[in-house]
């Protein structure tokens, strides 16, 4: 039956080069490989977002006097729709962690060294979108932590050096967070960052495909002249295996969304005083928090502007990786970015440590 | 023989019966898995009965305010009803909502009817279909007027 559709199908589309392609892919077998699953999870937890994103659509309402009522009613009285929203939040939290893990275990093998650089800078733009779809879905449902978290955010985004005050007023729709706000993230979380980001992935995916995946320069250097490394097929081999980490997620991710749902809290409202434990979610701690460290002026300059410019630097720093990283492009060893990727994970891990002990 | 991976890429004899009991338990679970995620969606997506407490009685407005010979539209709970004051100032009360496709019918002045003006279906002071396509007349409804004299509420009961 299948081969009767496939043959249908190839006699009009000629499915050669895909078949080939199916039947030749590998991916090479080494000590490092285990890496490689984290983009095929990365993939995994964002189709899951889409699905279930898809589904909240159809009882969400975008509008500050029915967005948090609407939430209600999702997960009180329609049929698993604690499930689905459950599944939807704890799987963007898990999302940005296997992005972050994804990052920092490409960083640190330097697999971005020529000719991935453009595979890199998708990535880092990918990571920059889902950060995004983290801060505007946590308005949404428009609860009482959620609307001063954005407050403080888009604070933050005001104090950009020269264009502050107008990005403060573009995110929020005007001078105040209000049901404005609530309608630009909305858009901007169901229409904007889905259209970039889906096209942005299968560049991403077009890349590795047309590449193979990297192997790590160690295991380069440890063969023997003329000595190949071990492929495994893709088809169905690795599939088998990403398919069996992707029914973990899932697994975990029903059991999570059971045992531990997200509080919906109480509805956001703006002439109440700000609750104590105002935090932003545990990816934006860090930089919560380092911001908070910052004193208010350093040699002149507001601290709070300081702390967003550096913030800035390193952003761009990230995304040109690649291109700064010289002695990685030229198969040497760079242990100057070895230490700024381990740099950068201890950075994230002790201050987000640090906030979450800071009351 | 095993490919580069370890896997035995040709079966040996005897080892077709173990290949197609694996097969069949991959799609047993690969069905289970399909059905448990595609049972919540279903059901997710056919909305729960709505929230709303049936409503039964309503304040539809002041007496004085409706002169003879007018009809005016009021919320029944969450869908349109109307009442009319006849010629000789009787009060009546309808569901607003035509019997044909659910369109919200009107007081017609000048006939003293109830319109419905999507297909022409026409409907006297008492609910019953005079002509067009309504299948049957507008549910109704009971009116009391309840209050001092001269400031009475039309109030607007379902029949029990």
């Amino acid at each position: 039956m299948v081969q009767h559709v496939l043959n249908w199908l190839d006699e009009r589309l000629d499915l050669s080069g895909l078949k080939h392609f199916v039947a030749e892919k590998g991916v090479p077998v080494h000590t490092q490989e285990v890496w490689y699953y984290l983009g095929g999870l990365t993939l995994f937890l964002f189709a899951v977002q889409v699905f279930t994103g898809i589904l909240l659509l159809l009882y969400y309402r975008p509008s500050a006097t029915e967005a948090y009522e609407s939430v209600q009613f999702i997960v009180t009285r329609v049929p698993f729709g604690w499930l689905i929203r459950n599944i939807h939040s704890w799987s963007a939290n898990l999302l940005i962690a296997a992005a972050f893990a994804h990052l920092f275990s490409v960083f640190l093998l330097k697999s971005y060294r020529k000719p991935r650089e453009l595979t890199w800078v998708s990535g880092m733009l990918l990571l920059f979108l889902m950060l995004g779809f983290g801060f505007s879905g946590y308005l949404l449902p428009w609860n009482e932590l959620s609307f001063f978290a954005t407050k403080v955010g888009t604070g933050i985004a005001g104090s950009v050096p020269l264009a502050g005050p107008f990005l403060l007023r573009l995110l929020r729709g005007g001078d105040d967070v209000t049901g404005a706000t609530l309608s630009r993230f909305f858009g901007l979380h169901v229409a904007v960052l889905p259209a970039i980001s889906t096209a942005l992935v299968v560049l991403h995916l077009l890349f590795v495909q047309r590449q193979g995946m990297s192997v790590p320069r160690r295991i380069e250097r440890a063969l023997k002249p003329g000595e190949k490394l071990r492929q495994m097929p893709f088809f169905p081999n690795y599939v088998l295996r990403d398919v069996l980490l992707w029914y973990i997620a899932l697994a975990a991710l029903a059991a999570l969304a059971a045992y531990a749902p997200w509080d919906l809290g109480k509805k956001a409202d703006p002439f109440a005083a700000v609750p104590p434990g105002i935090r932003p979610e545990w990816y934006f701690l860090a930089m919560f928090h380092t911001l908070k460290l910052i004193p208010s002026h350093v040699l002149g300059i507001e601290g709070e502007r300081l702390g967003v410019l550096s913030f800035g630097l390193v952003t761009v720093f990230l995304v040109f990786v690649p291109f700064l990283d010289r002695r990685s492009r030229d198969g040497r060893n760079s242990p100057l970015f070895t230490a700024l990727a381990i740099a950068g994970v201890g950075y994230l891990v002790v201050f987000t440590i640090l906030a979450q002990l800071a009351k | 023989m095993t490919d580069p991976a370890g896997f035995p890429s040709t079966a040996a004899a005897g080892t077709f019966d173990r290949r197609r009991f694996l097969d069949a338990l991959l799609t047993v679970g690969f069905v289970s898995t399909a059905a448990s995620i595609a049972y919540p969606v279903a059901r997710y997506l056919v909305p729960p009965e709505s929230g709303e407490a049936a409503t039964n009685s309503v304040v539809a407005g002041k007496a004085s305010a409706l002169k003879p010979n007018s009809g005016v539209i009021f919320p029944f709970g969450s869908r349109p009803a109307i009442v009319v004051r006849s010629s000789d100032g009787e009060f009546s009360a309808f569901s607003a909502v035509c019997t044909h496709l659910e369109c919200t019918v009107q007081f017609k002045t000048d006939t003293s009817q109830i319109w419905c003006a999507c297909h022409n279906g026409l409907y006297d002071l008492a609910g019953n279909v005079i002509s067009g396509p309504p299948p049957r007349g507008l549910e109704r409804f009971t009116v009391n007027l309840r209050g001092e004299p001269g400031a009475e509420d039309i109030v607007v009961s379902r029949k029990t």
